[in-house]
């Protein structure tokens, strides 16, 4: 085992856990999450959305299908959910460095080398989690031989660091989907391009409203909606206007404040491939894919608006939806990657409302 | 929907290889969630010693076969409103169809609850199915139905060889296998062809990965995947004969979730209602696969998959098929979130299979398409390395983990490892161990080399282990690293102290354990909650591993733990009555105000359900673990009685412990279980036993059996079935199986004693307190001695002996009792000529037939053990108790047809799989219920007879007469014929298989003409002449009814005779008692 550096990972309430690198050495700060999916980590530690966070996997045994190579596809790497690494640590229980699989290209251990980002195993991940699960999240820093500052990156605008800087145009569809960027999966591009649409993908507070499209998306993405103050007024006129609009994760929590409706902070959020949700008023359940530290109150949801969808674990609102124009949004991630396929009908359902209204 | 009063629970039979105690688990459920809802249960189920067939959990229960004949005089007599066919296994399945293509669940309108009939046939049929999956573009193997021998071959130029034949509508792939020419395919066909009336032959994709998701769906179309696992072995090895790790370890999330949509979109378009099971194969260079097999009912894996996760399929199932949707359920182990969810798993599993191949004459080695294994365990590990080498500990065939085992003799590594055996995991270590590359082991085996890369983890720490000269110079992350790949203390001690011999004593273990205490180096409990932390669960579902640093659980040092000690992996010799044993002592703990605990991990078991017990231990049985766990609890006592021959070998070690065992005491088992000491005991108190001695070479041998006389038998000590005993007539089979007795283990001498013939075996039954007897059963072989008592026909009460003999029986178990001063269940095996007792073994735990007498009698025994061993004074039942208008009668079911080659033949090492127990109002009765549910039927026209030597000759005469009296033709083999020749028995002389000559024995039971078997062997060992083993296994790969011995066909035929099946009353288990 001495060929493996040792580092402390040390929490906001004082809990330490030693364990041992596998990862870029160097000390690093942020907010901790657990994700316990068993499937996917090429595309959580690539997914935005943690961006800022120290993520810790409760599966156990991971790096064991190593990370696959950096194809492009349509303009994005094939594998990936965006260009690096936004995860600003990994720690797990028991990694891999041996890998095998067909499509992989090197091991996790050296992906995160070359990313710069730190990874530890040997921890006790479910200690790990129950703290988390009964304290709530937390500030966490991982100290290699200099210690470092906690660091909040609640209190900084994170959609703005991985937003895009400059509007990019994606494929030459029918339909022209306006996707405002607050982290985007490149997922969520992939499965629009699928239905004869151009996505034309514009930073977060780009000023789309002169921009000529037929469908409006709004992208998930890291941290408090409650920053994204410009994209927040944008929406609102959009809103106004009665285009069709789908926003997922992040985007539906900004919705949510531009239709009026208050977000709060989770305790330790929703991260697994296993939330279960319920389509309100239905007996239509769906296994999602979730990634969210905040969520909108239920009770806040204001007047033409209603819940489209609602955790069967903890009845928090998954999902809203107007009652007369076709606008909806979902907490959970309808494009999956990583996690469950069994809501992806709603991309569908929102290009269905777009060729309505276009036509 | 209207709701359900009255249900039918079909229950699967006897234990058999590829349906055995998974049923038990996944029928019990069934019946508890019929119950919470306040409908009333019948169940059908013969298997007399399972769980389910408890007073308290089925209403109703019949102990008759699982046949329709059977099933609709039972719903005659019910009337029940709706049928439950999944949880049965294929026996209730394809007993389900039959009712139902008979129209018999229309006539009495009878609903199925779960999947639709129409639908559980369509995925039965291959052809259809794969038109099915077709039509929603889901991929299949290649594959052509054809209903002769010539089609197939007809098939395989579309095809090309290698290619797989299947049988339809069989147990887990009956006559299925590989074929790589004509030849093979001719031989393989015709066999399959036995079975069923079309064959499949199919495009073979082996060194593809298998992987097998569990869907469950409900009426409201919500559908959610529970569990996926993904087998070691690549495909072309029977998904139960393979290590199979739960969840997936090499699939990406791409490739996961491509086979998990698949699975639901084919489960919606089915149309299944409760569980199914989809297995693929995926190829390991792309993301190409094929659906392999579907399973519209609960199966082995989907008990595997309840175990492996904590959600409980068969509960989810039973009440989806009562109208619930998943989303109006509760998770059971959370109680808070819902039941629609897919568990998360924070550690992994591994199961292996356990084989007991040596057991059987002939059979083959190798493991592939069609399943011999006849148990399995669950490893439970935060990594994979951990859990494999306690997995492999679990197993049960004294090996220690991957390595520091006993040597292997290994001729042709290569030939092993791509023509895998039973024992391929420990031909990888050996090939490491010469030098084998990842790389080399994988061109080989095709393995995936990411588990191989693990096992080589293995491999490489223990190299790196012998480095160091003592354990105290062993760094703490090294021996930390060591024990989370899953060393135990065992291996440690044998790496480290290079002098450890295998059975060496405690003390080096010892030594390890200590200092790894002083170093802090201790596991941690953990709990299975099914999220993976992200809720609290209120179950205490746990296992135990190095990969941590706090437990899940609060200990209270309160002094009111109990331990039970399961029984671990079934196996010949060893199951589901022990299952019953431990689940009946931790009701009764329970129900005393003590905290029930369980240490076992047999997947197919109920005692491994968590809500059986207060905390569930799912882990090793080993000293190491035991005391692990024993330190944690500290309990009030641990008890080994009710587990079988694992936990009461424990009972001494833990005596030098201090840890309070309760019951008998530790020193008295000993006495018991150590001939010496038991039969010196026997000498003092006067109880006579057959004259035996304990010897180590081959003179003392010889000169004893001069002196005794043969026969003798020949064995060696502390086994439970009897591993390598064996019976010889001279002195060349006394040479012969000594080399074989000694081979299987060097520590214990062999002893020899002499072997009585004609003699009746007896078996008491009994629970005593502080040597004094509370309860007791006393039942009777109908074989006599020489077929082992787990294979024997048993009738209880006892039919044809003596009031003499049977007042000596008492007499000398009440003195055994009180000399071995018994608290607690005990079995003692009598020998019995006339009037003249010997007693040949004394167990002092639960045996094989406690269930059986338990139920019979209605007296559950090991309740009055239980209460006896936590210490209360108990009163004895008042004696008209055990005097009953009715008879038991216990069968053994074999499993010959799954194991190739071997010879069908009974001796006194035991071979059965399973039994049964049915009660009747006389002998006969009871017997042909019996026979009928262990897979007998009443011949219609021709019997087969050879009838082996003098004395079965005469045995066989009288049922003989009474075949032909009764308008049976005879056809009888040349010594049979002339002897019933001479005493005017009309018969066909038929010629043995090596004359070709009509009519030839081989060709009417290859042509079905013969409907029973009657082959007596020629003398008590087991090597047969070649003409006889022909018949025998012809019958059985023919699949015609086959008896061996002559008392037992003497039994059956009486008993056709006198009952035909419409005379056999149809009586619930109330009805008797």
């Amino acid at each position: 085992m001495d060929k493996y550096k040792k580092a402390t990972l040390i929490l906001g309430d004082g809990s330490k856990f030693t364990g041992y690198s596998f990862g870029y050495e160097a000390s690093v700060a942020g907010e901790i999450v657990f994700n316990t999916a068993m499937t996917g980590y090429p595309e959580s530690l690539t997914d935005p959305s943690y961006r800022g966070q120290v993520l810790v996997l409760t599966y156990p045994s991971i790096g064991n299908y190593g990370v696959p190579g950096k194809t492009e596809k349509d303009g994005m790497p094939e594998f990936f959910e965006s260009e690096h690494i936004h995860v600003t640590a990994l720690i797990i229980s028991d990694y891999s460095a041996k890998y095998n699989h067909w499509n992989a290209s090197q091991s996790l251990g050296d992906w995160l080398k070359a990313e710069k980002v730190p990874g530890l195993f040997g921890i006790d991940t479910r200690k790990l989690t129950k703290i988390i699960r009964e304290k709530g999240c937390m500030l966490a820093k991982i100290v290699f031989d200099d210690d470092i500052a906690f660091f909040d990156p609640n209190k900084t605008n994170l959609v703005k660091e991985v937003s895009i800087k400059e509007k990019t145009v994606y494929g030459k569809g029918n339909y022209r989907i306006l996707l405002i960027d607050c982290g985007v999966k490149n997922n969520i591009i992939r499965y629009l391009l699928r239905y004869d649409t151009t996505v034309i993908r514009v930073p977060w507070d780009y000023n789309y409203l002169d921009e000529e499209f037929d469908g409006l998306f709004i992208s998930n993405g890291p941290g408090d909606p409650t920053q994204c103050i410009p994209t927040i007024g944008h929406l609102k006129v959009s809103i106004q206007k009665g285009q069709p609009v789908f926003g997922i994760c992040l985007g539906h929590q900004l919705t949510a404040l531009a239709s009026g409706a208050k977000t709060y902070k989770l305790k330790f959020g929703h991260r697994s491939h296993n939330q279960p949700v319920l389509q309100a008023g239905t007996n239509k359940a769906y296994l999602s894919s979730q990634n969210h530290g905040f969520a909108v109150e239920n009770a806040s949801i204001p007047d033409g608006w209603e819940s489209l969808f609602i955790n069967l674990n903890d009845q928090s609102n998954e999902g809203i939806r107007h009652k007369t124009k076709p606008i909806f949004t979902t907490q959970f991630h309808p494009e999956a990657s990583s996690g469950p396929t069994d809501t992806a009908f709603l991309f569908e359902e929102f290009i269905a409302a777009v060729k309505k209204v276009k036509s | 929907m209207i709701p359900i009063k009255k249900a039918l629970v079909l229950g699967s039979g006897a234990l058999k290889i590829g349906e055995a105690g998974e049923f038990d688990y996944s029928g019990s459920q069934a019946l508890k969630a019929l119950k919470e809802e306040g409908i009333e249960t019948v169940l059908i189920n013969p298997n007399i010693a399972t769980v389910q067939t408890s007073e308290d959990i089925a209403d109703k229960i019949y102990f008759l076969p699982v046949t329709t004949y059977f099933v609709e005089q039972i719903i005659e007599k019910e009337k029940p409103d709706g049928i439950l066919l999944a949880f049965g296994g294929q026996t209730a399945l394809n007993c389900g169809i039959e009712l139902f293509e008979k129209g018999i669940l229309k006539k009495h309108k009878l609903r199925v609850l779960g999947t639709p009939i129409e639908a559980i046939i369509e995925t039965e049929d291959r052809q259809k199915f794969a038109s099915l999956l077709h039509s929603i573009h889901v991929k299949t193997p290649t594959s052509l139905a054809v209903t002769s021998v010539d089609d197939a071959l007809e098939a395989t130029k579309k095809i090309g060889f290698p290619v797989i034949v299947r049988a339809a509508f069989t147990l887990g792939g009956q006559g299925s296998g590989f074929c790589f020419n004509i030849d093979e395919l001719r031989q393989l066909a015709g066999k399959a062809f036995s079975y069923s009336s079309q064959i499949l032959v199919e495009e073979s994709l082996k060194g593809w990965k298998e992987v097998e998701y569990e869907v469950v769906r409900d009426q409201y179309d919500n559908c959610i995947t529970v569990c996926n696992m993904e087998n070691f072995d690549p495909l072309g090895i029977h998904t139960g004969e393979s290590i199979v790790v739960a969840p997936s370890q090499t699939l990406t999330n791409s490739e996961y979730h491509k086979l998990r949509k698949l699975s639901i979109e084919i489960v919606k378009s089915v149309g299944i209602v409760g569980e199914c099971n989809v297995q693929y194969a995926l190829d390991p260079h792309s993301e190409d696969y094929r659906v392999i097999e579907v399973n519209a009912r609960l199966s082995r894996s989907s008990a595997l998959a309840s175990k492996a996760t904590g959600y409980p399929l068969a509960f989810v199932a039973a009440k989806l098929g009562l109208g619930y949707g998943l989303h109006e359920l509760k998770n059971s182990v959370t109680k808070t979130t819902t039941a629609f969810f897919e568990p998360a798993l924070d550690y992994l599993v591994v199961k292996i299979p356990r084989w007991d191949l040596n057991k059987f004459l002939g059979v083959s080695k190798e493991i592939g398409s069609s399943m011999k294994s006849v148990g399995e365990v669950m490893a439970i590990g935060r990594n994979f390395e951990e859990a494999i080498q306690k997995g492999l500990r679990m197993i049960g065939l004294g090996m220690h983990g991957f390595t520091a085992n006993k040597e292997l003799k290994i001729d042709d590594i290569e030939g092993e490892l791509s023509n895998p055996t039973d024992t391929r995991i420990f031909v990888i270590a050996e090939a490491f161990r010469q030098g084998w590359s990842v790389e080399d082991v994988f061109t080989a085996t095709k393995i995936d080399r990411w588990f191989l890369e693990k096992l080589k983890n293995i491999f490489d720490l223990e190299k790196e282990l012998q480095s160091f000269p003592q354990l105290t110079g062993l760094p703490d992350d090294v021996l930390l690293h060591a024990k989370r790949l899953g060393f135990s203390d065992f291996q440690l001690a044998r790496i480290l102290f290079s002098s450890l011999e295998i059975g060496s004593t405690d003390d080096e273990i010892l030594q390890v354990r200590d200092y790894r205490k002083s170093r802090n180096i201790v596991p941690f409990v953990k709990q299975i909650d099914t999220l993976a932390a992200e809720h609290p669960a209120v179950t205490n579902y746990l296992y135990m591993t190095y990969h941590g640093e706090e437990h899940d659980i609060d200990f209270e040092n309160d002094n009111k733990s109990v331990i039970v000690l399961g029984s671990g992996a079934y196996r010949i010799g060893s199951s589901v009555e022990f299952d019953w044993s431990g689940v009946n002592a931790l009701k009764t703990i329970k129900k005393k105000g003590y905290r029930s605990v369980m240490i076992n991990y047999n997947p197919e078991t109920v005692s491994t359900d968590y809500d059986i017990s207060d905390r569930l231990y799912f882990d090793e049985l080993s000293f190491e673990r035991t005391l692990d766990i024993i330190e944690l609890e500290q309990p009030f006592g641990v008890i080994v009685s009710t587990g079988g021959q694992i936990p009461n070998n424990l009972a001494m070690r833990f005596s030098r412990q201090n840890i309070p065992v309760l019951g008998t005491q530790p020193e008295f088992i000993d006495r018991a279980e150590n001939r010496h000491k038991f039969s010196a005991m026997l000498d003092k108190i006067g109880v006579d036993q057959p004259k035996w001695k304990e010897l180590s070479s081959m003179e003392d041998i010889f000169s004893f059996t001069e002196e005794v006389g043969f026969p003798v038998l020949i064995r060696p000590s502390y086994v439970l079935s009897g591993a390598a005993m064996n019976i010889v007539s001279n002195k060349d089979e006394l040479e012969h199986f000594l080399k074989l007795a000694t081979q299987v283990s060097k520590q214990y001498p062999v002893v020899v004693s002499k072997f009585l013939t004609d003699a009746k075996e007896i078996e008491m039954d009994a629970v005593a307190d502080k040597g004094e007897i509370v309860v007791y059963a006393i039942s009777e072989h109908i074989e006599f001695a020489g077929v082992h008592s787990g294979d024997a026909t048993i009738m209880f009460p006892p039919q044809k002996v003596y009031v003499e003999t049977i007042r000596r029986i008492k007499k000398i178990s009440r003195r055994i009792a009180e000399e071995l001063q018994i608290s607690g269940p005990f079995n003692i095996q009598f020998l019995a000529k006339d009037n003249d007792i010997k007693v040949i073994e004394c167990n002092l735990r639960a045996s094989r037939s406690l269930p059986f007498v338990s139920k019979v009698l209605k007296t559950n025994f090991i309740d009055y053990a239980t209460r006896i061993m936590l210490g209360e004074k108990v009163e004895k039942p008042n004696k008209s108790l055990f005097d009953i208008d009715y008879i038991g009668v216990k069968a053994s079911q074999f499993s010959f047809s799954r194991l190739s080659k071997a010879d069908p033949v009974l001796g006194v090492d035991m071979a059965s799989t399973g039994e049964v127990g049915c009660l009747g109002d006389d002998y006969y009765e009871a017997i042909l219920k019996a026979m009928l549910s262990v897979g007998h039927r009443i011949p219609k026209k021709n019997v087969l007879i050879s009838s082996g030597p003098m004395r079965s000759k005469t045995e066989l005469l009288e049922s003989a007469r009474l075949l032909v009296e009764n308008n049976y033709q005879l056809f009888t083999t040349k010594g049979t014929h002339d002897f019933f020749n001479k005493n005017a028995i009309p018969s066909t002389q038929v010629n043995w298989h090596d004359v070709k000559k009509e009519p030839n024995a081989y060709e009417l039971i290859k042509n079905k003409q013969i409907d029973l078997v009657i082959n007596i062997p020629k003398d008590l060992s087991r090597e047969e002449l070649d003409n006889d083993y022909t018949i025998r296994r012809a019958a059985v790969d023919f699949n015609v009814p086959l008896i061996t011995n002559a008392r037992l066909a003497s039994a059956f035929i009486f008993a056709i005779s006198r009952y035909k099946p419409e005379d056999l009353t149809v009586k619930s288990w109330d009805e008797y008692v």
